[in-house]
This record gives C-alpha cells, structure tokens and sequence, in this order.
C-alpha cells in the first residue's frame, strides 16, 4: 500500500528522529510513505480566523497532489495533521474557502475535499491493524509502563479531527499494548504542554509540563510517549530525564527490530 | 455605527462566533490552562465582545495567554467557542502596521540548541500578520 507522505518543517530538521523511525517501521508492515514533492509548511497552527485564505494555501497544495495521485495523505507530526486535516474539512464544507482557495490554486480540476487524510497512528490502527502490529512486534516492550501524551492537535476540536473520544482516548494505548508494553492511564495526558508560548513564556509552559509530568509519574509511568515535537520540547524542559519522552515511531520501530539499522546510518 | 461597534462586529466576522449564544455555564474558564495567568476569563472575554468593549481585550493580558490548546473550543456547548474569539481580537490588532507581538530581531535571544523549527512557525503565525 502505498500512500502521500507529508513530513512536514521539523520533521526534516529537530525531529528527524520522529521521521526516519516512521519510515523504517512502515517498511516492516509493508506499506510505503511516498513524499510528496515540493511540499511546504504547513504553517504550525491551523489559523482560527475565518476570513484567513493565504495561510491554508499550503495545506492545499499537499491534499491536491495526493488526490491527483489517488493517494490517501499521512501525517506524523501532530501539528502538520491537526492543520491539514481541519484545511481540508474547510475545503469540504465551507465554500466561500473552497472558492477563494480554488480562485488562488487555478488547478485544472477544483480541489473540494476529496483526499482522506490519516495519522501514523491511524494507519496502524485502521489500515494495518493492531492486531496485525502485534504479530510483527519481534522485540516486544515487556515490563515497560508507558505513558501516552496526546496533547491538544491530535484529539480537539473531535468533530473535525475525529481521531478519537477527545476526552477518554485509547488508541495510544492500544498501540502500546500492541507493542507488548502496559499503558498508564493518566489525568493529564490530553491537557496542553503550552505550546508556542513557550517561546516568548518559557515559565508558563513550564509551569503546565510540571503538572502532565507529575500526574503520569504519580500514576507510575517511568517514560512518556508523544507524536508532538513541540510537545517533545517542552515536556523535556521539565523531565530533568527521569521520565524520558520518546516519539512513538522510536518505540514502534524498537520493537518491530529495526531501530538499530536506523540509528546506524 | 460607533467605532466600539463596528471593532466589535469585525471580531464576530473574523471569528464567526455569535457571543449572544453564550449561556455562561463556565465551562471555558474551567478548562483553560492559561486561567491564572488571565486578567480577563474566557467567559468573560464573550460578554466583552457582546457588550462591545474590544478595547479592553486587546489591552488584556489574556491576548497573548491563550494556548489554542482548544479546549475551550471542544467543551463549549452552545458553540461560541471563547478561543475563536481570543485569536480574533488578536487578528484586530495585528492587522494593524506595526503591531505585531513578535519581533523577528528577539527571535535569537529565544532560541535554544533543542527549539524545533515547529516553535518558530507557530508562534510568528499566533503573533504576526
């Protein structure tokens, strides 16, 4: 199966990491991640304000070329997904965007929607199946307590995200139970690390990472996993390294026997 | 129509949020992460808008405090969605020439060995027209 792949900025550069374990554990369940080409950034938030057009361009551009392929489009980056995702259900169903985006595009058929878009996470629970991971998990994860951090921009708002229950998701879980590791089950694991305020308020993201951190700790996690590097960042302001924050790609390719091949190159 | 009036009819433009449905139950204010840190709640912030006072919003220390962490935004239930008009007002001001609330020149200064690049492009989209 082959599917358009869209790494997006950090994914090329701090979070190379993230990518290149996506890559090497989608080789092992046989589907293939074709970039798309001449992608561009997807602007890091989905912009609120009705009336923005320029600033959902990009997003276009990658969900046309994966229609003009016939391509399902996938994400790793929570951020690249949430602003791609919620462009295209703009393109869907509001049509004052759909015409002015397609007014700029001046593409030989209109874009309206039509490409799909999946997470990582999606794929390997609605494409490959968990049931399906967990037979090729070679090294499983026993022992490890494992606490999953979605965050904000994979889960709100759920009607357009639709990846999971906003408020009691499982899908992390169930990914980390596929990998033979026990999911811890915390209060904050979907509450905000801060996000871009930790440019200009590093305290104040601080102060948020403080209370996710405690509350997996206290209820036993000894790492945290997340698809965010903004998250990432952040969160590992406050670990001091005694919960370590892994990708979840890191782990999936961990126990699906190709970590070391990657982290050789 | 009164200068008051119209800032205040072009934040329910840009957000596309209708303050009047708001039954003010709290549930924004309860589920903001930024609540502390706020001189103006998210509940208040609607009847700000409702009552046309935008410019004690955008003077707000609440502006530049909200996270789009969205969960006001998921929880709301008559759909007036309070982050929708925070980023709205935030719009209003940095439309404007010379308003922006971040400075390509301080991004240095901020900057660590680990700041992904997903940081910059987030926050100059949040602060900058």
């Amino acid at each position: 199966m082959k599917y358009s792949y869209y790494p997006g900025c950090t994914l090329r550069n701090k979070a190379k990491a993230l990518d290149d374990y996506a890559r090497a554990s989608a080789a092992v369940l046989g589907f293939e991640l074709e970039e798309i080409e001449e992608w561009q950034c997807c602007g890091g938030v989905y912009p609120l304000g009705t009336d923005e057009i320029a600033t959902k361009l990009s997003s276009v551009r990658a969900l046309n070329a994966a229609k003009e392929k016939g391509q399902e489009l996938v994400t790793v980056c929570s951020a690249c997904h949430h602003v791609i995702k919620r462009v295209n259900d703009d393109m869907k169903h509001v049509e004052d965007i759909r015409t002015r985006a397609n007014n700029y595009m001046q593409l030989d058929t209109p874009y309206a929607g039509e490409t799909n878009v999946l997470h990582y996470l999606e794929v390997l629970r609605d494409r490959v199946g968990f049931d399906k991971l967990k037979e090729k998990v070679v090294n499983p994860l026993k022992g490890k307590k494992i606490g999953a951090y979605y965050g904000c921009l994979l889960l709100r708002p759920g009607k357009i995200l639709a990846f999971d229950d906003p408020e009691n998701p499982v899908i992390m879980e169930d990914f980390i139970r596929a990998l033979g590791a026990e999911p811890v089950v915390y209060p904050y694991r979907n509450e905000c690390c801060g996000g871009y305020i930790s440019l200009k308020e590093k305290e104040l993201s601080e102060n948020l990472c403080e209370k996710i951190v405690d509350s997996a700790a206290g209820f036993g996690a000894d790492m945290l996993i997340t698809a965010c590097p903004l998250c990432m960042y952040n969160l590992n302001k406050k670990t001091d390294g005694t919960i370590p924050v892994y990708y979840f790609t890191e782990l999936l390719a961990e126990a699906l026997g190709v970590k070391e091949e990657v982290d050789d190159r | 129509m009164s200068s008051e009036k119209k800032q205040a009819e072009l934040v329910c433009e840009i957000s596309g949020v209708n303050p009047l449905k708001c039954m003010k139950c709290g549930k924004c204010s309860a589920s903001c992460p930024s609540f502390d840190e706020m001189d103006i709640k998210p509940h208040q912030f609607v009847s700000y808008v409702a009552n046309e006072d935008i410019e004690s919003l955008v003077k707000s220390k609440s502006l530049w405090k909200c996270l789009s962490c969205m969960a006001c935004i998921e929880r709301c239930p008559r759909d007036v969605k309070p982050g929708k008009l925070i980023d709205a007002a935030r719009q209003v001001v940095v439309r404007q020439r010379g308003q922006d609330y971040l400075q390509p020149d301080d991004v240095p200064e901020l900057l660590d060995p680990e700041t992904p690049q997903q940081l910059l492009v987030s926050a100059f989209r949040r602060y900058r027209r």
